[in-house]
């Protein structure tokens, strides 16, 4: 790759007639090749922040407060959190199997793994739907039941943009607009999914865990 | 060796169809260009100065005399709240990044920002959001909370009007516009900088954008998340900070904090960038200590993010927290205090040209420091256990804020308005400028550390002739024209400066950066052939000495990008060296829609309507699917 050369060249600083005519360098490139992938790595620092200032919110009221959870609220049950734990994790799996499938040229890969994320986050969503309409207490209630609704609903909401972003992937997938050498989206929207589940992991810890403790 | 960059050698009728929009109306509401979107920025940000400066002369005509009524209290209270509301995220983040915006491209020898449609998506929000909030007005119902909006007061008991969800939602729409700048900043600079300009020869003003961008990307969303939860208790009344059902006031003053005084150098940094960038062309020697600069903005980023209890040591927090704080509030006075001796350094070292930039620079200085040596006083808790919520905590903030980022901003104008405009300013109008603006603001906000020392509250709308308060407020009043005098100085300068201004040419000053070596105004694809670069300053000679003439820049032979197809560079992260090519995309309405159905959005959550909510949030999923769309010609390249 003559790239390479003339990093090699530039920072030897040599009489110029020496940098060579360039090979048409690519039009397109993924990882962090990519200024796309930079974009989304950075979109997720920031969310990342957004939520640890919930969490931090979370604990900070709960260390001020004298009983957590408070007087009259029992800590959440963990059969249906872990379930869904299990589901966010295939659904990750999913995701890198229709990631390495493209990066393979692999388009019926990339179809598999993308719908069958699809349908394991969309029922993590209906089983989060199922808890919310259980609960025997409302938002309103006090400040626990007031972050247990604002944390998993603003992660619900993000598992939803994520959702939305695997229907056009798997629209544009089926037009076949992506190949071995073009498919930064897919990188995108997965390394977003990612984040997502691992929020998740943060959230299952701080809600659904830290109270029992 | 290869010369010119501009665009006088270019087969123009080409360049000119790759470049330019096909029609008039897409060419204005559809526009991706970094530079006009810079201006825009620049002059709506302005506007926000001028309304903001104007709601600061009424304060102070109502303090001017004590028992005055020329204003009621409500009124007082929704002035200074849209004063500091505007000053703050209306005016001195978006006119930085401004100048960010047209600058960073052409100092990093690019043919535009990473994400062009974002760049316009990022104005048309600030300008969204910034409506929204100043439309209040109409309904008499501006925010009145002042600009950190403390529970309980903000709460629906004591704030029940629309006041605040004007202010809380108006704020979650712009944090879309400055994250979205923010990334886009990053990203151009991690990957579009020009061969050869490795991290070690990036301009310092570009170290401060990119610092500052991090900054935005880190402490926004604290803001965020305390305004959603601001929202979500008014609205719906979910509890946070209500103590009887389990919430606590102070989780608001962290959240807020934590965001807010990082936000004091996300201002601050790209100002003081603009001083490391301005200094040497006006002194005629490269800047002292560029490494030390560069490592002192970045740990000033790092450390902002510890100090923002010193805003709370009246709260009652422990005195372990307390000092922890106070620490590292002193800490961040080093590089800070760096970066004066640095700049003093070169002053002193170099042959100092009296322009009026260099005026503005030296105003900056005198300021800043005296602004900086209150600051350190604060950390000391007993000290600021006296003087909070006092005018000495008004006159400190004001030193910080108008030293550290208005001066700079006015030595930016002075010297960068000529690359923007094709036409020099005035030095005559600039030295008035100059030195009412300063004598002005000394005259306003000198004295105001005494009535704070006097016990004088910030934040009352009039006060009894017995306090004694009065000559030293009429003083402080009388400063305020005599620095608004300054301003309308700039004002008539530029004007005049665009009528008939002396034309630029490529470099006006002799400046060494890769902005200089193109022409003024720039043409829209900023560099016919991409720069090369081998040292700091492309345009300076290569070894020591004070540069008595600059030098063309080299060019890259032969481009690896196809002008024709809207190409630029793309860079590896640390070398700078040639990776890869990238299509700038076409002009386009799709922000601008985007940016409207985003209004309609808050508009709907506002007025708490769902079904507005429901038709913005649909409009929104449809603008970016169309947004992600592969173009055509992207579909059926054959690569």
């Amino acid at each position: 790759m003559t790239t390479n050369e003339l990093s090699t060249t530039l920072s030897n600083e040599p009489p110029s007639s020496t940098l060579r005519s360039e090979p048409r360098l690519p039009l397109y490139v993924t990882g962090s090749r990519a200024i796309g992938w930079w974009g989304t790595a950075l979109l997720i620092a920031n969310e990342a922040v957004l939520f640890a200032s919930l969490i931090a919110g979370y604990f900070y009221l709960r260390f001020n407060s004298p009983i957590w959870p408070p007087r009259g609220n029992e800590p959440p049950e963990l059969p249906l959190p872990l379930l869904m734990t299990m589901l966010l994790l295939a659904s990750s799996a999913a995701m890198m199997i229709a990631e390495r499938g493209i990066q393979h040229g692999n388009r019926a890969r990339l179809r598999l793994g993308l719908a069958a994320a699809f349908v394991l986050a969309a029922i993590f969503i209906s089983l989060q739907a199922l808890e919310y309409s259980r609960t025997a207490f409302t938002p309103q209630q006090n400040s626990y039941t007031a972050l247990f609704f604002t944390i998993t609903g603003l992660h619900g909401l993000h598992v939803l943009v994520a959702l939305l972003a695997n229907l056009v992937l798997q629209i544009q997938a089926g037009f076949g607009y992506f190949n071995q050498t073009r498919h930064q989206a897919v990188q995108s929207v997965s390394l977003y999914w990612h984040f997502v589940d691992v929020v998740w992991i943060v959230v299952l810890f701080t809600v659904y865990l830290s109270p029992h403790l | 060796m290869a010369v010119a960059t501009g665009s006088s050698t270019a087969p123009n009728e080409q360049l000119r169809r790759a470049w330019e929009a096909p029609t008039r109306i897409l060419g204005i509401l559809g526009t991706v260009d970094h530079k006009v979107i810079g201006i825009r920025y620049i002059v709506t940000a302005f506007v926000f100065f001028l309304l903001a400066g104007i709601s600061a002369l009424l304060i102070r005509l109502q303090l001017a005399v004590p028992n005055n009524t020329l204003l009621s209290p409500e009124a007082y209270n929704q002035l200074f709240t849209m004063h500091g509301v505007s000053m703050i995220f209306l005016f001195s983040t978006p006119i930085l990044f401004g100048f960010g915006n047209y600058l960073v491209p052409l100092m990093i020898g690019a043919r535009d920002q990473a994400f062009p449609r974002l760049n316009a998506l990022s104005y048309w929000v600030f300008l969204f959001s910034g409506l929204f909030m100043y439309s209040s007005l109409l309904f008499g119902a501006a925010p009145d909370g002042g600009w950190f909006a403390y529970v309980p007061l903000t709460s629906v008991k004591y704030s029940p009007g629309l006041n605040l969800d004007f202010w809380a939602l108006g704020l979650l729409f712009l944090s879309i516009s400055s994250t979205a700048g923010a990334i886009n900043f990053i990203v151009t600079i991690f990957k579009m900088r020009a061969p050869g300009m490795s991290v070690n020869r990036m301009p310092l003003f570009i170290w401060g954008i990119l610092i500052s961008a991090f900054s935005v990307l880190f402490a926004i969303p604290a803001l965020s998340a305390a305004n959603i939860l601001l929202e979500l208790e008014r609205k719906f009344g979910i509890p946070f900070f209500d103590p009887a059902r389990g919430g606590n006031p102070l989780l608001w003053q962290h959240l807020f904090w934590f965001f807010g005084h990082p936000d004091v150098y996300i201002i601050l940094l790209p100002a003081i960038g603009m001083i490391s960038e301005i200094l040497p062309a006006f002194t005629r020697r490269r800047v002292v200590g560029y490494t030390l600069l560069v490592l002192s903005t970045i740990s000033i980023g790092i450390i902002a993010f510890g100090v923002w209890v010193h805003h709370m040591f009246a709260t009652g927090l422990s005195p372990t927290a307390n000092s922890f704080f106070s620490a590292a509030s002193i800490v961040i006075g080093i590089p800070s205090g760096l970066q004066i001796f640095a700049w003093l350094a070169t002053m002193i070292t170099g042959r100092p040209i009296l322009k009026t930039a260099f005026l503005f620079v030296v105003g900056f200085v005198i300021t800043f420091v005296l602004g900086g040596l209150t600051g350190v006083m604060f950390p000391a808790t007993a000290f600021d256990r006296q003087v909070t919520d006092s005018y000495f905590v008004v006159a400190h903030f004001h030193y910080t804020l108008v030293g550290g980022a208005v001066f700079p901003l006015f030595a930016g104008f002075y010297y960068w308005l000529p690359k923007i405009t094709g036409r020099l300013l005035s030095e005559r109008l600039g030295k008035w400028h100059f030195w009412l603006f300063f004598i002005g603001f000394h005259l306003t906000f000198f004295p105001q550390h005494l009535l704070g020392l006097m016990a004088m509250p910030r934040r009352v709308y009039t006060y009894e002739a017995a306090t004694g308060w009065q000559t030293i407020n009429l003083i402080s009043t009388l400063g305020a024209f005599v620095l608004t005098a300054g301003v309308l100085a700039f004002i008539i300068n530029v004007y005049q400066s665009l009528q008939s201004g002396s034309l630029a040419g490529e470099n006006p000053w002799g400046a060494g950066g890769l902005e200089w070596a193109t022409d003024s105004p720039p043409p829209s694809y900023n560099f016919q052939r991409l720069p090369l670069v081998r040292r700091r300053e492309p345009l300076w000679p290569a070894v020591g000495g004070a540069p008595t003439s600059t030098y063309a820049v080299e060019t890259l032979t032969p481009d690896p990008t196809n002008i024709l197809e809207r190409e630029s560079l793309v860079t590896t992260l640390l070398d700078a060296s040639p990776d890869a090519r990238m299509r700038i995309p076409n002009d386009t309405m799709l922000p601008l829609f985007l940016a409207f159905s985003l209004l309609i959005l808050f508009i709907g959550l506002l007025i708490t309507q769902w079904a507005v909510v429901a038709i913005g949030a649909i409009l929104v999923f449809i603008s970016i699917v169309v947004w992600v769309w592969p173009a055509k010609e992207n579909v059926h390249d054959n690569e």
